[in-house]
């Protein structure tokens, strides 16, 4: 439904004036997320001055500046926090928030529960590259055990966070995996977490071959792409109700939907307290 | 019609904000500020505005920095401990020029120090408790009367120069209760943040105006922008450029500094014939007006100045009293914060002593009766 003449649509998104060549490096997933989001936003018909894009440090907190929405480049972890309160001043806009796996899990990780908690009608796209970038490849909440980082020169010694598996578990209404290899899916998913009400979440593998990618040997962003083609498997529908899985590296990383339910959001219940609260 | 009340500094505070138009309120419980985000859990439902418990105070900043960018007036309150927490925030908001009012009940710290107890030790953080160079707003009310008054006027100063304003008072004032009368709606000035009328592709919201306050769009409403906490240029994207950052920086500062005559509040009592000036603030004020009546009627000349807004500092008129009187009395509880900002106006034209307490009790009248005693 989406396939025909992207370039020309991806480009009317984008901010004309001055900003490109973008800060990313060559070969980053950025880029590719960013169109996704944008074919996303193209897909369910939404007006851009009705769109709002936040972010908070890292990478891609420089996302917003690209692109044509009401942007909002925010503090280091509190994109969620900025996004709550602009939504609840706007519930008409759709709120779209990037981060990054350290922005959104480590210094942000309080934030990132609670909104899926508060089930609170944002959609996040985090974007898992397993380092921090901007500061030149430290090791992340999503540092696999063992790899290496600049802030882990003999390998990581705490076990990742499996980021999804958290936004289930928090109660999020939406939560979808997906890398930057497998970018149509990518795409659907975002379009489908952008037209849930409460808290959806798509989680993007993507690839930092300057810092993860170098440090640990794993060839050029095209090889980096080419193991997420490898590396991963279609989530099985019969796993999709167990708990939180133990294994917290296992050695295929599951992409698909891991949740889609109809709870009420956020703004849902808060009407029925504002009903509530007349009555009396 | 007015109404006269009954209220404590913390239900002036939530009648002063409803006042001036409070749409977005986030918080985190903390003593002794709960009073507040208790009652307009209450009253902003009812009137279907939103109020929305955070996780913590970091959240609960930029929260209210998320719905003030959607054109909401927004405001949270908190104590020491929070007030810590939502520093980074509030630099963001200055930096952001967005209109945002903290409050902050003072408790005695540092640390959880003691939450119950009235302390006026956040007066230096309000100031500069966030990194790099910035200006900032701080009101300080010395009743209840006052917090209902300086809560409207925190609002005004937010959305008209486009700043976090923080609002500084202490557990007393929080708790303490006193006759107000609440103004009704139309008799009192309230200021709206000014919006752009041009189209939007000639918006730009960081734009050196000649009024030094750009109008500011809420976002969704047909104006396409960015905000950011990097240096940006007038349309709000990141810059490094020498041109476009020190121009923007010049006018932050030049939006207050050019504009001291509105935002510095301050009363002056007996200040006339006074050999002995007292200068104080928040509830220390009280009791120095306490001081200085019952020194009148000993025959003493001891004026007061009030301080009501703190920062930017009025040092102006403290110089102008220390060219005149012979001893300036700084009564506040904290080891001598203020006290620094008087010598420094003063300029050693006259002798400058500090009352200062830290044992979680307020000062008392006869403290500084006794101190002017030299």
């Amino acid at each position: 439904m989406i396939k025909n003449k992207m370039p020309l649509h991806v480009h009317s998104y984008l901010r004309g004036n001055k900003k490109f060549p973008s800060v990313w490096c060559p070969g980053c997933g950025l880029g590719t997320i960013l169109g996704a989001i944008i074919r996303g936003v193209r897909a369910l018909g939404l007006d851009k001055s009705n769109v709002a894009m936040v972010s908070g440090i890292g990478c891609s907190g420089r996302m917003p500046v690209y692109v044509d929405f009401c942007t909002l480049h925010t503090t280091h972890g509190r994109a969620l926090a900025f996004a709550t309160g602009l939504k609840l001043a706007k519930p008409g806009m759709k709120v779209i928030v990037v981060m990054g796996d350290g922005d959104a899990i480590a210094i942000g990780g309080n934030h990132f529960i609670h909104s899926a908690r508060r089930n609170i009608d944002l959609t996040a796209i985090v974007v898992n590259n397993r380092i921090y970038g901007m500061t030149g490849g430290q090791a992340s909440p999503t540092t696999p055990s063992g790899d290496l980082a600049t802030t882990a020169p003999f390998g990581n010694v705490d076990q990742p966070f499996d980021i999804s598996r958290l936004a289930v578990d928090a109660g999020a209404s939406f939560v979808a995996r997906s890398t930057v290899f497998h970018v149509l899916e990518m795409e659907r998913f975002i379009a489908r977490a952008l037209s849930k009400k409460g808290f959806s979440m798509v989680e993007v593998f993507s690839q930092c071959a300057t810092y993860y990618g170098r440090l640990n040997k794993k060839g050029s962003a095209v090889d980096m792409l080419k193991w997420m083609k490898e590396n991963t498997t279609v989530i099985k529908p019969e796993d999709l109700n167990q708990a939180c899985a133990v294994d917290m590296a296992p050695k295929k990383v599951e992409r698909g939907i891991l949740v889609e339910r109809d709870s009420p959001g956020f703004l849902e219940e808060y009407a029925k307290i504002v009903e509530r609260a007349k009555a009396i | 019609m007015p109404e006269v009340k009954f209220l404590s500094g913390n239900e002036a505070c939530v009648e002063g904000a409803l006042i001036a138009g409070l749409g977005f309120y986030a918080g985190y419980p903390i003593t002794p500020s709960t009073e507040i985000a208790e009652i307009l859990s209450e009253r902003l439902p009812k009137e279907g505005r939103f109020f929305i418990q955070m996780e913590d105070e970091i959240a609960s900043m930029a929260a209210i920095i998320g719905a003030s960018i959607g054109g909401k007036k927004a405001m949270t309150a908190t104590s020491g401990p929070g007030f810590s927490l939502m520093q980074e925030n509030i630099g963001y908001a200055v930096e952001a020029e967005i209109p945002c009012v903290v409050v902050n009940v003072q408790r005695a710290g540092p640390s959880t120090g003691a939450p119950t107890s009235p302390a006026q030790g956040d007066m230096m953080q309000a100031r500069w408790g966030t990194h790099g160079d910035h200006p900032i707003i701080a009101l300080c009310p010395s009743s209840i009367a006052e917090t209902l008054e300086l809560t409207i006027r925190a609002f005004n100063f937010s959305e008209k120069y486009r700043i976090p304003v923080i609002l500084l008072m202490d557990e007393v004032i929080g708790h303490m209760r006193e006759r107000v009368v609440v103004p009704s709606p139309g008799d009192i000035k309230v200021i709206d943040r000014l919006k752009p009328t041009c189209p939007p592709n000639e918006y730009f919201p960081y734009e050196n105006v000649e009024s030094l306050v750009p109008p500011l769009a809420a976002f969704g409403e047909g104006y396409r922008f960015h905000i950011t906490g990097l240096f940006h240029d007038i349309s709000g994207f990141p810059t490094m450029r020498a041109d476009e950052i020190v121009p923007w920086f010049n006018r932050l500062f030049k939006k207050i500094d050019d504009n001291l005559d509105d935002i510095l509040l301050y009363d002056m009592r007996d200040m006339e014939d006074a050999e002995i000036a007292v200068i104080s603030f928040g509830i220390s004020a009280r009791s120095s007006l306490a001081a200085q009546k019952q020194a009148r009627q000993m025959g003493k000349k001891v004026g007061l100045m009030k301080l009501k807004t703190i920062w930017p500092f009025p040092e102006k008129a403290v110089q102008e009293i220390a060219s005149r009187v012979k001893l300036i009395l700084v009564p506040e509880m904290n080891h001598g914060q203020m006290i620094l900002e008087v010598q420094r106006a003063s300029g050693g034209k006259c002798v400058i002593k500090g009352i200062n307490k830290l044992d979680c009790d307020i000062i008392y009248p006869h403290e500084i009766i006794e101190a002017m005693e030299v």
